[in-house]
Formats: C-alpha cells, structure tokens, sequence
C-alpha cells in the first residue's frame, strides 16, 4: 500500500463515511441511536487518521501520486485542520441531538449533513488545486444552506436558510468566475503551479488582477468580511443555534485556510530579485496594493462587527456580530503574508472555534421555542445555574481577549504578525476594536452576576451538551495556559 | 476555424452575460428569476474556462466546467427545495416580503 494512502486517509475515510452514514440512517428505520453513535464515531477516526499524518514530513519530491494527481496536499497543516473540523463536527452532534429533539424533532439526516459539511472543510484544507477548493467549498456550503433551514416549520430559519442560499450561490458566482481568469493567468489549476508561474513571470498581470479580485470578493463573502457580511447576522440569528455555532466556527476556518491556499500561491511572498523587470515589479506593486485591499477590509470588518454588536438587545445576534469581527481579526494573518501570520490564522482560528462553539451552545441550551434569547433573560443566571453562568463567562473573557484564556495569544499572534509586516495601524485599529468589543462581552457577564431577578430561568435539558461545553472548555482553557507547543506546531506546519 | 476569432472576443461576451446576470440578482424580487440569474452567472464562468482552454491548449479548464455544471445541478435541488419551504409556510417567493429578521 503506497503512502498517499495513508496520508490521504482522512479525505478518503470522511468521503465515504459521509455516504455511508446516510445509508445507515436509511436502513435503520426508527432507532435514531445507531446513525447518532455511527456519526461520532467516524468522526473521531477520521480525527485519528489525521493525527497520523500529522507529523510526518512529507517528501515535496518523489513521492508517488498515482491516485490523487497533484489535486491534493498530505499532512502538515491539512491534517491540523481535519482534527479541528471533526472535533467541531462532534461537538455540533452532541449538541444538537438534546436541541433539535426540544426545539424540533430529531432527524437522523442532520447528522449526515454535518458530516458532508465536515467532508467539504476537509477537501479544502487538502485542496492542492483550484478544482479540489471549489469543490470544496460548495459541498460545506451546500450542507450550510440545508442545516440553515433545518427546522423548515420556522419562518425565520427558512428565511435565513433563504437568504444564505441566495446570497451564497451568487458569491459563488463570482469565485468560479476569479479561478477561471487566474486560470487563464496562468494556464494551470494545480496551486504550485500557479506559484511557479507567477515567480518566474510566465503569466498575464491583468487577467490574474482580475481574477484575485473576483476570488477576493467570493472569499469575503464566505468568510462573512466587509462589503459582504450583512448576510452573517441574519443567517446564524434565524438558524437553529447549534447550526449558527458549526457554521459561524467551523465554516469560518475553513474559509479562512481557503484565503491562506489561494494567497499562499497568487500573492507569492519573495519574488526573486535576480530577475528585476518591468514584470516583477508590476507583480509586487500588485501584491502590496492587494494586502493593502485586504487589510482596509480587514479593518472596517472588525470595527462594523464590534460596534454593531454593542447595540443589540438579542444575545445570538450580538454573537453572530462578534464572529463578523472575528473574522476581521483573522484576516490580519493573511495581510501579514507570511508563516507567522497563517500559524496566527490556525492557533486563533482553533481557539476561536471552541470558545465560540462553547458559547453556542449554552444560548442553544437557554433558548426555548426561539425565544429566551435576550438579555434581559440571562439576569440571575449565576443563581440557577451556576456552573453554566462560569462557562459563559470564561467563554466571554476568551472571546474578548482576556488571559488566561485561548483568545490571548491568539490575538496577541495576528498582532504581532500584522506589526512585523509593517501594519502596525492596522494593529492599532484591532486593539481599538476590542476595546470596543469588551463593552458587551462583560456587559453579558454582568448581566448575568450583578442583576438578579425573582423568577430566574431553569433549565430543564442538558443532557449531551454537557460534552461539547466540556471539550470547550478544556481547550479554551489549556491554549490559554499553555500555547506555546501548539504556537510551535502551527508555525512548523506551515 | 476557432482560432480566427480572438480570445478577447469570448471573454467579453462572457462578461457581458455575467454582468447581466448580477443586475439580474440585485434587481429581481423573485426567488426563483434571482436563481435562475445565478444560473446565467455560472454559465458565463463556463464560456470563459472553456474558452481560455481551448486558446491555452490545456483540458483542466474543461474538466472543471463538468464539476462547474453539476454543482449548478445540486444547486438547483437545494434551491428549490427552500423555496418550496418558504413558500409553504408564508405563500410567497418574493424576497422583499421576507424580512423577519433585521437588526
């Protein structure tokens, strides 16, 4: 058996089980218990087929691609993010079979739409060619426009899932339309290809400012960043909640190491200097004034995100906004263009996966027939529920920034990265900005420790949400303390 | 006989149709013309990849417009499957009269 077997066995192992589990939903009939426990478990081995291939250094010449052509990329970072997506994928199934069950009915299909969700995050983390990211990308959308609108007798999830759907296959649009004229750029789908091709001035300077631009816009939209984020609130407020916390994470990441793959290859970091052209200097006057694009973007997203979520009355929506800033922050990485900004990308996008997913998942637990989700709710948790009012609040110190929790180095790594690659306004305004964003993260804490209330909320159902809120918090709390072998194995992926 | 037209020729017309398909989007109210102008859009993507890769001699271009072509399919059954949603629980297509959720 050769290696890329091996190596590619997430890919391959998530692909068919994807199939598989809908097949055993199918031929199980009335016990939904087998295709539940069936979902967790293929996740949890795709998670272990990955940390195989996780520290492997894979030979970049000579090893044999029979199977896969040049479509795919083995271990390193690849393999990182396929632990992080089948985590998110199990937590989301934890969480949602006690959800949907209360708020809906429990349809085995939704299991099987997390793991197709989870196969395409996969196949773009491994993408190594612009065919395996589009493909990619539209397989995880897809199964979020479906898993928007899951509770179909909820006018405000079928119209989020409405607006998603239609929103989303119209940025498509124009992501399609920015591979195909940086393919005609380049002559080349394969990503190092591109690379080559732009680094020894074999392409067309207009075709390839056109294409990043159209990708640019595709990517934005995905990632929930400026001129295109006014979709994001709506969608995750009207989406079941443990929806909005797979989508608004997990989706986010896998947009973002989307931006990384294509950044990586169109806007090549050192252009040879031997070779000075008129070609090359064109190309590096194209490459700053591009980071500069994505760093304004980056900066009005974080500052419209933050402010927007100051003024709201309803938690899931000032949390939808909060992940529209989040998504500002990460794209410094990507301004950055260099290892230390994209292992800023994976350690924050990591830590900002489980704090977000955690506090989710508690709103999902405090909802009810979609109300209960302002607030005014949240006063004299501290009362009834002690011990879920502490995770909230650690969650809402970590998203805000506050050590000893996972969002500290995380920010304080997209920072130092924008500052080292001279930006550092732009590390200005991201201070600023949450700054801004402290207002209302310890105005919930607040609500719910200082402001009591005579009929407090209980809370009748818990059951399996127990376990993501646990993994949560382990993770919040040991990136907070200790990340530095994480900090180190994400700069060496990369 | 191909090649005595220019490639800028294809490319424009391309555009031309996916510029007509984004007015289309922003300016339609109905679901179904915005999604069928989605649909003009991904089609001019095709002309574009099928023409860049018969001018730069290399197939990959055309391959993709296979996948191109069947995430457009899978589109249509997800699309039309919450439309059909949207429509049994409010008798409406248009979007203007969807707008539960602001601020």
């Amino acid at each position: 058996m050769s290696m890329e077997i091996i190596y590619g066995m997430p890919l391959f192992l998530i692909a068919a089980l994807s199939v598989i589990v809908l097949l055993v939903d199918a031929f199980t009939g009335k016990n939904k218990a087998v295709a539940y426990y069936f979902s967790i478990i293929s996740l949890l081995a795709v998670a272990v087929s990955a940390a195989i291939s996780l520290n492997t250094n894979i030979p970049k010449s000579g090893f044999d691609t029979t199977i896969t052509g040049n479509n795919i990329t083995f271990g390193g970072y690849a393999a990182f993010f396929d632990i992080i997506f089948s985590l998110a994928g199990v937590m989301t199934i934890f969480a949602s079979k006690p959800y949907m069950k209360r708020e809906f009915k429990e349809y085995k299909e939704y299991y099987s739409l997390v793991m197709f969700a989870v196969a395409g995050m996969i196949m773009v983390s491994h993408a190594n060619s612009m065919l395996m990211l589009f493909i990619g990308i539209e397989l995880m959308s897809f199964s979020f426009y479906v898993l928007a609108g899951f509770i179909r007798t909820r006018i405000t999830a079928v119209e989020s899932s409405l607006k998603y759907f239609l929103l989303g296959s119209f940025a498509s649009g124009f992501l399609v339309y920015g591979i195909a004229m940086i393919y005609g750029a380049t002559g080349s789908m394969i990503l190092p290809d591109i690379l080559n091709k732009i680094t020894t001035g074999n392409f067309d300077i207009t075709y390839l400012k056109v294409g990043f631009a159209l990708m640019l816009v595709g990517l934005a939209f995905k990632a929930a960043a400026f001129p295109f984020h006014q979709w994001a609130p709506d969608v995750y407020h009207g989406a079941p909640t443990v929806s909005t916390g797979f989508m608004s994470t997990a989706g986010k990441a896998a947009a973002l190491i989307a931006f990384v793959i294509v950044a990586k290859s169109v806007l090549p970091v050192n252009i040879s200097v031997e070779s000075v052209t008129s070609g090359s200097l064109e190309l590096s006057k194209f490459t700053d004034s591009a980071r500069m694009v994505i760093a304004v973007i980056s900066a009005i997203t974080m500052l419209i995100g933050n402010i927007s979520a100051l003024v709201q009355k309803n938690v899931k929506r000032m949390l939808a906004y909060s992940s529209v800033a989040h998504a500002g922050y990460l794209l410094m990485g990507i301004v950055a263009n260099n290892q230390d900004g994209w292992a800023g990308i994976m350690f924050y996008a990591t830590a900002y996966l489980f704090m977000q997913i955690g506090s989710f998942v508690i709103v999902g637990i405090i909802e009810q027939n979609n109300e209960r989700m302002n607030f005014d709710d949240y006063t004299g948790l501290r009362k009834n529920h002690p011990w879920i009012a502490a995770l909230m609040a650690i969650f809402m110190f970590s998203l805000a920034g506050i050590p000893p929790f996972a969002g500290f180095p995380g920010k304080y790594m997209l920072f130092v990265a924008a500052v080292e690659s001279g930006y550092t306004w732009l590390t200005i305004i991201a201070v600023i900005s949450s700054v801004i964003s402290m207002y209302f993260y310890i105005g919930l804490v607040l609500t719910m420790y200082f402001k009591d209330n005579e009929n407090g909320l209980i809370i009748t159902d818990i059951s399996s949400a127990k376990i993501p809120l646990a993994i949560s918090f382990v993770f919040v709390f040991l990136l907070g303390i200790l990340p530095g072998s994480l900090i180190d194995l994400a700069k060496s992926l990369f | 006989m191909l090649q005595s037209i220019p490639l800028e020729y294809y490319l424009i017309i391309s555009a031309v149709i996916f510029i007509i398909g984004s007015i289309g989007v922003i300016t339609r109210r109905n679901a179904i013309i915005i999604f069928m102008s989605i649909e003009l859009m991904l089609n001019a993507v095709n002309l574009t990849l099928v023409s860049f890769s018969s001018f730069l001699g290399d197939v990959s271009g055309q391959i993709f417009v296979f996948f191109v072509m069947s995430v457009a399919a899978a589109e249509a059954a997800i699309g039309l499957a919450i439309i059909l949603a949207l429509f049994r629980s409010k008798q409406t297509i248009y979007v203007d009269e969807v707008n539960l959720l602001k601020w």
